[in-house]
């Protein structure tokens, strides 16, 4: 037996290992909930209608790590295939051990003995039970959420990056517009709620307008950078090879301004994130933003949490959508960099 | 040279100064050079006698306050795919492959579509084959040279502009680009000026050598290099002429010695 392969040998067993332990850790969630009954009083056991089958909070919670533990284990399983994905998870196997213990010492601390101060820290369990009471609200409200996100992100990226464009080609365009853009860059979008409410016809259009001015700014002045910095040379080669003005606009500013484009891009979601629940939570009629306003309001913290942890999915979920995006509009970059 | 072939480059009494707040720098004062078609010149020089600034100026980035460039005949007032130019570093676009960086001329030109199996053959001409796919920083300096060349040369100019396009490559790659060219302009018929500080490549490649000094840049002599094709860069020959080269490089660029010198 040869030494390579000896040594690949051990990386799978402990591989192997490191899935064991993953899962073993939302194993022990799944056995507390399941083997220690509840001291706590004030928790009622209701089960909820989820579409074709009935479940109560504990089953819910108990599934929701059941699926966890599957996804760990599969992607434990398609790390087989390559060393890099194999070192990668066997990395990250602590903290997944731990995410499922602290998920098992959640629920024995939050719902089953209660001894954290309530009604402010519900456990897990009680999270998922707005979840299955009104799913189909909390689905309603995230959908108002993905709507003013999207009219407001991809107009603010479009204003920014043409302002950006305009500002840095056109020295004019540079003389009236920065200075305007420098001083209501800095107010944060939400100041001009007020107005918002008040010139634009309805509370959604308010909110995207707020949106829209949050993302342009860091987007506008990154982009004008990018553009400012191209070097000259690389002009004066395009030049030579024929270019006219505006295709050197778009096939040698523009490209050489794009890292810079996606930092403000990625800045501006950000902010785009604050804004949209700010804007939801001062004046919605929908979205995440009101559903944890409406909630607050019933003390039903439980509610709130549930619409904080789709907030954490959704926004993760959309910075990782850009960060995909970004890494194939910059491939040429690979390697440039670290 | 035997057979006199047409003019297609005539400079005509040029000169450029630079002014910035008080101060005026003549940088080329009255230049009267003619190139024939298909001729390979090089320009040496110490540094800052104006060689970049000759070169700007025919290639059309920058004007003449005095006379004036005429390629075929037409003066030169704006940059134009008539007249390539290679820049010192690659100056390449980091953000397109190879291929793209050759096809962006005829892409700017609205061409590609008639032409863009030329850039299969102008890969293979500079050798960059089983490289056509690969981003610019990943390639070595003397490759993106070659993909320079490659990008001006598609574009069918009249006349190749090289800036020391060798200033920062170690001499292997250097002989194996030199060779490149020279097979390059056989085949094209393309009519080259080179600014270089190495003598055997100016010796070696070119048909007339330029010689330009300082303050005002002027040019001070225009030697034959009356060598056969093609050479040998270990001949006997080849070193004879480089020595004598030498010494008129030496008598052209000595200062006046300063009286107050002991
Ligand atoms: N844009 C400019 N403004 C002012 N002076 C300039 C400018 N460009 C060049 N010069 C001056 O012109 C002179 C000649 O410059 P140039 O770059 O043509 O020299 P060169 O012969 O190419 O030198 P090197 O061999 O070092 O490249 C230098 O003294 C330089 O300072
Ligand atoms: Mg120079």
């Amino acid at each position: 037996m040869s030494e390579t392969e000896k040594t690949f040998g051990k990386k799978e067993k402990k591989l192997i290992a490191s899935i064991l332990f993953t899962m073993a850790g939302f194993l022990v969630a799944i056995l507390e909930n399941l083997l220690v009954p509840q001291f706590a009083i004030g928790v009622a056991l209701e089960v909820y209608d989820l579409k074709i089958f009935g479940l109560n909070h504990n089953e819910a919670f108990r599934l929701i790590l059941i699926c966890l533990m599957a996804a760990y284990g599969l992607s434990g399983i398609f790390s087989f295939k390559s060393k890099k994905k194999a070192e990668e998870y066997i990395q990250k196997a602590r903290f997944r051990f731990a995410m499922g213990i602290a998920l098992g010492i959640w629920d024995y601390l939050g719902t089953k003995i209660k001894v954290l101060p309530q009604p402010f820290f519900p456990g897990p369990a009680e999270i998922l039970t707005a979840f299955l009471s009104e799913g189909n609200y909390i689905f309603q409200n995230t959908l108002y959420s993905l709507r003013l996100y999207a009219g407001g992100f991809v107009g603010g990226v479009l204003l920014g990056v043409s302002t950006g464009i305009l500002i840095g080609w056109f020295p004019k365009v540079k003389y009236w517009v920065e200075p305007v853009l420098k001083i209501t860059g800095v107010i944060p979008a939400v100041a001009w709620m007020p107005f918002a409410l008040t010139l634009f016809p309805t509370p959604y259009s308010a909110a995207v307008f707020l949106i829209v001015i949050c993302a342009w700014f860091p987007i506008a002045s990154l982009t004008k950078q990018g553009i400012e910095s191209t070097p000259k040379s690389l002009f004066e080669a395009s030049e030579i090879l024929g270019s006219s003005t505006v295709y050197q606009v778009f096939h040698v500013a523009v490209p050489y301004a794009m890292p810079q484009i996606f930092t403000g891009i990625s800045t501006a979601n950000g902010f785009a994130f604050t804004t949209l629940v700010m804007a939801e939570m001062m004046g919605q009629p929908g979205g995440l933003g009101y559903y944890i306003n409406a909630s607050k309001v019933w003390s039903a913290y439980y509610k709130v949490f549930a619409a904080i942890l789709v907030m954490a999915v959704l926004f993760s979920f959309i910075t990782w959508l850009l960060n995909i995006v970004q890494r194939r509009v910059l491939r040429w970059q690979r390697g440039l960099i670290k | 040279m035997s057979e006199k072939r047409n003019v297609v480059l005539k400079m005509e009494h040029v000169g450029r100064t630079y002014r910035d707040e008080e101060k005026e720098t003549e940088v080329l004062q009255s230049v009267d050079f003619s190139v024939r078609q298909g001729e390979f010149i090089s320009i040496i020089g110490a540094s800052g006698c104006g060689k970049t600034t000759l070169l700007r100026l025919i290639a059309g980035l920058d004007r003449p306050q005095k006379g004036r460039i005429l390629l075929d005949g037409e003066e030169i007032t704006k940059p134009s795919p008539k007249a390539g130019y290679i820049f010192q570093q690659g100056n390449l676009f980091q953000w397109l492959t190879v291929r793209q960086n050759i096809g962006f001329g005829l892409k700017a030109q609205h061409l590609y579509k008639e032409k863009k199996d030329k850039i299969d053959e102008y890969i293979r001409m500079v050798g960059l084959k089983g490289f056509e796919d690969v981003y610019p920083h990943q390639i070595s300096g003397g490759m993106a040279q070659r993909v320079s060349i490659a990008r001006s040369l598609i574009c069918n100019p009249e006349i190749l502009l090289l800036d020391e396009p060798m200033g920062a490559l170690d001499s292997f790659t250097r002989a194996d680009i030199q060779d490149k060219l020279l097979e390059l302009k056989r085949e094209n018929d393309i009519t080259m000026i080179l600014v270089t500080h190495d003598i055997d490549e100016a010796v070696y490649l070119s048909d007339r050598i330029v010689i330009m000094t300082p303050h005002p840049g002027k040019i001070s002599e225009i030697v034959e290099v009356d060598l056969p094709k093609p050479r040998h860069r270990g001949s006997e020959s080849f070193f004879e002429l480089r020595r004598k080269f030498l010494e008129r490089f030496e008598m052209a660029t000595a200062q006046p010695q300063p009286e107050y010198i002991i």
